[in-house]
């Protein structure tokens, strides 16, 4: 009996599809897929509610032990683990509603609001970099903008991700240091193509191709982003004198009106005793 | 630095400058130390009640019109108290002193340790 090739790819669909029975998962629909995995959106049936269902390679286990670890307001909660009958993990994590950060940046959010965004994952890399977690593939398909703002972290690093491209540091081994370098790239995808400098000199120092020279930290990146959002000098980049004086007189506007203000009462009330 | 501490060193410091300009007026020359001292004492005075002001209201811009307010009180104050000798002298001293209590009052805002900062902060 011959098949017709649309039955054929139907078959092979179907036989991918991971058999959930024996688990209180329903599978619904696929969300993605990638190196790593496959994720589909499923029903736990024993809570009615929908999460996130990833299924992964068995060679790929420690994945879920290590974002189990990590919790924090900016990681995705992974909530069971457990076994197909094929032999491949799966676990079930929060389904988040929202938009990936390459989507979100498409509807031209305002720069604080991107730098928002930035900052929320620069506190997940710093807080996983604290438990020793590294990520190794951050990029704007792996952060999830929830409906209410809030930002997740996803896809944890495991040992057998090269990381994407654009946002992989030029270092054999993945470390700390070569996340930060996948930070600044993000930073730099985020920001509009009109950006402060120093923005754009935070995001060049974190992606230098010295491991040495970029930011020692996440941390320290985030102190350098909130730096500027405060008017402040970032440690990236040496100003030029003008640049410095236009900053100061924006941040201490309202002191130099007063000022002014001072100096022309003074200067009208002496002239006016002339007459 | 707590913010009355603030505005007591800018309200002296801003109110002996403020004072000092009386320099430019010759007449005033002769009493210029006594201008000093006063000025100085009204502006540690506005600086006081800003400082307390500060710690309960956190406002730029209430800081500045309690400021500006509490300036133009004293200085009319002041003026009063010089037009009782016979000089008239309430535009002079109760214009810059407006302005000089604006100035004190946003600063005692922007400057300083507020109140709940300073409870929580650990102790060694």
């Amino acid at each position: 009996m011959d098949l017709s090739d649309s039955v054929l790819d139907h078959l092979r669909h179907v036989a991918a599809l991971p058999d959930l029975s024996g688990t209180r998962y329903e599978l619904e629909s696929e969300i993605g897929r990638g190196g790593m995995g496959v994720v589909y959106r499923a029903l736990d049936r024993q809570l009615d509610r929908r999460v996130a269902l990833k299924v992964v390679d068995s060679a790929l286990a420690g994945e879920p032990r290590l974002i189990a670890r990590l919790e924090h307001p900016g990681i995705v909660p992974v909530y069971e683990t457990g076994t197909l009958p094929d032999g491949r993990l799966f676990y079930a994590m929060k389904l988040i509603a929202g938009a990936r950060l390459d989507h979100y940046v498409a509807r031209s959010p305002s720069l604080a609001e991107r730098l928002r965004v930035v900052r929320r994952v620069a506190e997940a890399l710093a807080f996983a970099h604290s438990r020793g977690a590294v990520h190794r593939d951050l990029k704007p398909q792996n952060v999830m903008v929830g409906e209410f703002g809030e930002v997740y972290v996803m896809d944890w690093g495991v040992e057998a991700v090269a990381g994407t491209p654009a946002f992989r540091a030029p270092e054999a081994s993945l470390d700390r240091r070569s996340d930060i370098y996948a930070l600044g790239a993000l930073l730099r995808f985020a920001l509009p193509a009109s950006s402060p400098p120093a923005l754009l000199a935070i995001a060049a120092k974190a992606m230098n191709l010295d491991p040495a020279a970029r930011y020692s930290s996440a941390q320290a990146f985030l102190d350098d982003i909130e730096r500027f959002q405060e008017g402040l000098a970032v440690e990236a980049w040496s100003e030029p004198l003008w640049h410095r004086l236009r900053r100061f007189g924006s941040r201490n506007a309202v002191l130099l009106w007063l000022l002014a203000a001072y100096a022309g009462v003074k200067f009208l009330l002496f002239f006016l005793r002339s007459f | 630095m707590n913010k009355i501490l603030v505005g007591l060193l800018f309200g002296l410091a801003l109110g002996f400058l403020d004072g000092a300009t009386a320099w430019f007026y010759p007449e005033t020359r002769p009493v210029i130390g006594g201008i000093l001292v006063g000025s100085s004492f009204k502006g540690m005075l506005v600086g006081l009640l800003s400082g307390w002001f500060a710690r309960k209201v956190n406002s730029t811009k209430w800081g500045i019109v309690v400021g500006a307010a509490l300036g133009l009180l004293f200085a009319f104050i002041v003026a009063a108290m010089d037009a009782t000798k016979g000089q008239q002298h309430y535009l002079e001293i109760m214009f810059p002193g407006f302005v000089v209590g604006a100035i004190i009052g946003f600063l005692t805002q922007r400057m300083g340790t507020p109140r709940s900062a300073a409870l929580t902060e650990p102790r060694p």
